[in-house]
């Protein structure tokens, strides 16, 4: 990939913080146009790798480029390309929803009554409007977020850095804020997330590198990392009891998979090997045990769980 | 008081969804306009601090309560012990009593700013295309309009408790000048202090730790000359001596103009180390 189609070109990144390395030699290249996703458990090193890149730490060792300027000695022009929704509402709490988007559209370099009209119109397409003149701090969690991404977006920025965004909403407020980053991608900003959840990574990343301890341990599109660390699994909830072990032989046979039953006596889980198509062989299942008269009450294609990402990686990364 | 409903916090009045369409039309305005120029940058945050005295009025009343009781406390008390009556005493201590109070609140400013850095907002202010100091000028420019406030109240009380400037109006607000000029430039200490230490409270300790010795070894309430001799050269010549010094001439007018100058002096030193040192932890931070 050529340095010009680069949102972020980092090498070697370290940042220590006392004795404890924080980011211990983070590399990225985050092409333009797409989402990128940081997935790493807490304490992995995903904020300070963010908080870098966006002038805010000054790395201890590595470089770095957004958009071809240089982090440190180009902090200026990087500040005019990027914005940042923090981890914590990166809004000030004692101000209204309003005031806060005048007072950023301000500093972005807008005269009064400009500002006035921004900060009304980005009220009005967050669906905030009712809750222009209520201070933050009254806010809810998913409301907070919506603002804080508004104000990010004051100046549609070249690259935008989202610091675990739906941490702590509830479903709905989730789903609201992912259809705002598509939205925000399908114009034409790269975004740079961070999220703990590989559902909120699979759903919204091209590609996702995963962090763990302050490197980078692998790297990738979702497909990629999931078949690396297995298919996943089916998992089968039965109507009757008895009919287990029946089903249990039916599964191996049409799937050549483990089968293992469940301390539920009436679940059993297929565990799928790596690189088979998940969703091909769940249609295959569900069939066969149609076809067995099997009674099916429930019925799951599970992902790996990011424990299980985790595990398979980390292990490999030791081995 | 301030009243926060608590049913704003449930998700029962959830905002209406995202209007996808009219978002992709203001992403895709594109607009960019000029970065805004030092000036404007401080100013506006001059009006974030405006915005939370209204938003929170009970800063204020600390501001400017607290001089009148020290103005009432240190006349009534001293008043007769230190100048054999309270009307002469109130010649005296009025200016010094200003600037001690006065003084003391700027470190508010860095408790604020503190305050910031530990919310996550200033994260959002970091990275923005602005002056640097802007944030911690744009605080320092309302506390300007708070200490002038806060001046203007002990004045008023002073004058209803007899005391009378020989300065004339002009005297006293080139003595009130002189004293914002100061207060600004010595604000820079806590603003600094505020970048580098990890909670408010830790600021509020040293700070007091540096302004009770600092404020009452000094010319405010007492003559220098009713101290021991070796003490006299110590206190004549703090910041805040001078200062008083300074601000009692204009006051009383009777222009020590070496105070004065020597006061701008110390005002100047403020700004370039303690400024430089801020500027420095703020981009470090």
């Amino acid at each position: 990939m050529s340095q010009r189609d680069l949102a972020i070109r980092a090498e070697g990144l370290v940042k220590h913080f006392k004795d404890v390395k924080a980011v211990d030699g983070v590399d990225l290249e985050v092409p333009t146009g797409t989402v990128y996703g940081v997935l790493g458990p807490n304490g992995a090193g995903k904020t300070t790798t963010v908080r870098m890149l966006a002038t805010l730490l000054r790395p201890d060792a590595g470089s770095a480029t957004v958009f071809g300027r240089d982090l440190l000695t180009d902090a200026a022009a990087v500040r005019s390309q990027v914005s940042l929704t923090g981890q914590y509402a990166s809004l000030d709490e004692d101000l209204t929803g309003v005031e806060n988007l005048i007072l950023l559209s301000r500093l972005y370099g807008y005269a009064k009554p400009a500002a006035r009209e921004r900060a009304g119109d980005l009220l009005d397409a967050f669906g905030l409007t009712h809750a222009a003149g209520k201070q933050v701090k009254a806010y809810s969690g998913g409301m907070r977020r919506r603002l804080d991404i508004a104000a990010s977006i004051i100046v549609t920025p070249k690259l935008l850095f989202l610091d675990e965004p739906t941490t702590g909403l509830d479903p709905r407020s989730r789903g609201q804020v992912w259809d705002v980053i598509r939205t925000i991608v399908a114009e034409g900003t790269t975004v740079l997330l961070t999220t703990q959840y590989l559902e909120e990574a699979d759903q919204l990343a091209g590609r996702i590198a995963v962090i763990d301890t302050g490197k980078v341990i692998a790297e990738g599109t979702p497909g990629q990392l999931k078949s690396s660390v297995g298919a996943g699994s089916i998992r089968v909830r039965l109507h009757h009891a008895d009919q287990r072990a029946h089903a249990r032989q039916v599964l191996a046979d049409a799937l050549g998979a483990e089968v293992e039953l469940d301390d539920d006596p009436v679940s059993l889980t297929a565990r799928l090997a790596p690189g088979e198509d998940t969703a091909a062989q769940g249609s295959q299942a569900l069939g066969e045990l149609a076809r067995a008269g099997v009674l099916v009450d429930d019925f799951s294609l599970g992902q790996p769980s990011l424990d299980e990402v985790f595990l398979a990686l980390t292990n490999r990364v030791q081995a | 008081m301030t009243v926060t409903p608590t049913d704003t916090k449930s998700d029962a009045d959830a905002p209406a969804p995202v209007a996808k369409e009219h978002l992709q039309r203001l992403l895709a305005t594109g607009e960019r306009p000029a970065a805004p120029s030092a000036l404007t940058s401080a100013r506006v945050f001059a009006w974030r601090s405006m915005l939370k005295i209204k938003h929170v009025p009970e800063q204020l009343g600390d501001i400017l309560v607290f001089p009148i009781v020290m103005l009432l406390m240190f006349t009534y008390l001293f008043g007769g012990a230190i100048a054999g009556g309270t009307g002469a005493y109130l010649q005296f201590l009025l200016p010094g009593i200003m600037v001690m109070s006065i003084v003391m609140t700027t470190i508010y400013t860095g408790m604020s700013v503190n305050i910031d850095i530990n919310k996550g907002v200033s994260d959002r202010f970091r990275t923005l295309p602005i002056w640097r100091a802007a944030p911690m000028v744009g605080y320092l420019l309302a506390d300007m309009f708070r200490y002038a406030a806060a001046g203007a109240i002990m004045f008023g009380t002073g004058m209803v408790m007899g005391y009378r400037p020989e300065g004339g109006a002009v005297g006293v607000l080139l003595g009130v000048a002189l004293l914002l000029v100061f207060c600004f430039a010595f604000s820079w200490v806590w603003t600094w202090l505020g970048l580098i230490t990890r909670s408010e409270k830790t600021v509020m300790s040293i700070s007091m730790s540096i302004m009770f010795p600092l404020t009452f070894l000094s010319n405010i309430m007492v003559e220098p000359s009713t101290m021991p001799g070796w003490l006299q050269p110590v206190v004549k010549n703090t910041p805040i001596s001078q200062l008083v010094d300074g601000v009692r001439g204009l006051f009383d007018g009777t222009v020590d103009s070496g105070a004065v100058l020597t006061t701008l002096i110390w005002s100047g030193g403020f700004i370039a180390v303690f400024g430089f040192l801020t500027i420095r932890a703020y981009n470090r931070k």
